[in-house]
């Protein structure tokens, strides 16, 4: 596992919508390493405040050593970055963490929601890029309204796999959840299932794999201050009752492995 | 073409602290540099003055739940609760990669009783590569003992005694800023017999999540700590040096080499650098080298000529 700090170049800003940026670096250590479902801690800035990193997961890389986030604008750390312009630099770490371990033989079902979206990129393009069938494979994108989700559709289209699409409030796709839309979709018997999104969504994704005795993997969200297992600040409940660390026990975890509320 | 005239020496920033000698006053306090194996692709862990490693208990501690930091202007604030691996795992386990570094490595110690830091430190006895223990008798977020012993002067003395008795290296206690007079406890260690003190540990505090009507931490409280709290820190260690003979190793919101110095001339021998490990993973490195440079810039012999150099 080797991590890297570059001073990455911003090259490209985009604003997808009213709150959601995504912001392309050129950061070739980190994107010649880097994996599916691992993130990056960011400086907003070089002051002392906000002082934390923030941390973000990877949306893609290419290989001509550039990576994308794709955040909503949040907090002071956010604002600060959908601000940002051009030609800036910004001193990025990664990637960091555990990634989705691809079941490379088994049918994928990708779901993203609101921000979860991010990583689903970057995952989709591994999985389309795979030597077998995928016409059992599935992606599921929601979100609040058609801008958590519209604008990034065209990006995902371009693998060819099965794409739907849900809106809380109908605007895009059927009005309703992504774990409608899993719900209605008849899935071959050893899908693995892939996830992000608020906790939930998570949630209800665990207990749809687990009575259809699915595999689920999901990349979770947490505070955190270093991103690479010095402070424990990070910490989640397992399900064996201990604790597990999201930056470097995941971000991305088998549900199985972790509490749920209910 | 001909040699360069003024051959620049390497300059020298070797500090004693007692027996204990490092090579360089810049050492990565306890907590926030994990068992330093986290951070070996990074800094270049042999050119540091010394790495104290996260505090260890006899038995393995779970720490707290979550949410256990959240960010503070200039700061950030941590319940953690000691989670740590616990002493028979320490030694089986990362002592093996810790005694290959080839810089003293300190190992942090804590517990809830004046009895089970003599047992812990019985246990490190004999154990290859410990250069030296740090007694933490003031971390704010355990519910028993820690905030006692590092805020009574009478059983401060007492854990040290304790832990000086049964110790086969030097031993620094790491004191609490949260106290009236940081001047009675530093001289209350000295007396249990410490070799050097360390100072400071976090401030206490509080941050709450005005949606919820929650605390933010589950903890409730936690300790402070970045540049918020460095005017503070750097007033205790003042105060301190000047209150007793032993070596004082100054901690708190330090970043930059120009931190350490201030520090060093508030009366610090040495640094420890904390929370910053977490924004720059490489800044003990980089306060070395600007140790280094100051140095030289300074054209002093030794950056011992600058301990307790204050002008007041």
């Amino acid at each position: 596992m080797s991590q890297h700090q570059e001073k990455a170049r911003i090259i490209r800003f985009e604003q997808l919508s009213g709150l959601n940026v995504r912001i392309t670096l050129e950061a070739p250590l980190i994107a010649g390493s880097a994996e599916a479902g691992q993130f990056v801690m960011i400086r907003t800035g070089s002051g002392q405040d906000p002082l934390l990193r923030r941390p973000f997961s990877l949306h893609q890389t290419s290989s001509g050593g550039q990576i994308q986030i794709y955040f909503k604008n949040v907090g002071r750390g956010t604002d600060i970055m959908a601000h940002a312009k051009v030609g800036e630099m910004l001193d990025v770490f990664g990637p960091l963490g555990r990634g989705f371990s691809i079941a490379d033989d088994k049918p994928a079902c990708l779901v993203g929601g609101g921000l979860g979206i991010a990583p689903m990129l970057f995952l989709a393009k591994i999985i389309s890029s795979l030597g077998r069938d995928h016409s059992q494979d599935l992606i599921i994108l929601g979100g609040r309204t058609r801008e958590d989700v519209e604008p990034l559709v065209d990006d995902f289209k371009q693998f060819g796999l099965a794409l739907h699409c849900a809106t809380d409030d109908g605007t895009y796709g059927i009005k309703g959840y992504v774990t409608d839309i899993l719900r209605s979709e008849q899935l071959a018997e050893n899908t693995q299932i892939y996830g992000c999104g608020p906790d939930n969504m998570l949630e209800v994704l665990h207990q749809f794999s687990s009575s259809r005795h699915l595999s689920c993997q999901v990349s979770v969200e947490s505070v955190m201050a270093c991103g690479m297992g010095a402070c424990l600040g990070c910490n989640v409940d397992s399900s064996d009752g201990d604790y597990l660390h999201v930056c470097i026990d995941g971000p991305v975890f088998d549900t199985g492995d972790l509490a749920w509320n209910s | 073409m001909e040699f360069v005239k003024d051959h620049d020496p390497y300059p020298d920033l070797s500090v004693n602290i007692g027996s204990l000698e490092l090579q360089n006053p810049v050492m990565t306090a306890s907590g926030t540099f994990g068992y330093a194996r986290e951070f070996e692709d990074l800094v270049n862990l042999h050119r540091l003055g010394g790495i104290i490693v996260k505090g260890i208990s006899l038995e393995p501690r779970a720490g707290n739940p979550p949410q256990r930091i959240v960010e503070t202007p200039c700061g950030m604030l941590n319940a953690i609760g000691l989670q740590n691996v616990g002493v028979d795992r320490f030694i089986a386990e990362k002592m093996v990669y810790l005694k290959g570094i080839g810089v003293p490595v300190l190992v942090n110690i804590l517990g809830d009783s004046v009895e089970e830091y003599r047992q812990l430190t019985e246990r490190l006895r004999g154990v290859e590569g410990i250069a030296a223990l740090e007694v933490n008798i003031s971390c704010p977020n355990v519910k028993k003992g820690g905030v006692a012993f590092g805020t009574v002067p009478s059983t401060a003395a007492a854990v040290t005694e304790a832990v000086k008795k049964a110790a086969d290296v030097p031993v620094m206690v790491k004191l609490s800023p949260n106290v009236s007079d940081i001047v009675e406890m530093a001289k209350a260690v000295e007396g249990g017999g410490a070799d050097s003190i360390s100072l400071v540990n976090t401030l206490i505090g509080m941050a709450i999540d005005l949606k919820r009507r929650r605390p933010v931490l589950a903890n409730v409280i936690g300790g402070l700590s970045g540049p918020a709290i460095k005017p503070v820190a750097l007033r205790m260690v003042y105060q301190a040096a000047a209150a007793v003979d032993i070596p004082v190793v100054g901690i708190g919101g330090i970043e930059s080499a120009e931190d350490a110095l201030e520090f060093i001339l508030a009366g610090a021998t040495a640094v420890q650098i904390g929370t910053a490990n977490f924004i720059n993973p490489r800044v003990s490195e980089e306060v070395v080298d600007g140790i280094g440079d100051y140095v030289k810039a300074n054209k002093l012999a030794s950056i011992r000529e600058l301990i307790g150099a204050l002008e007041v």
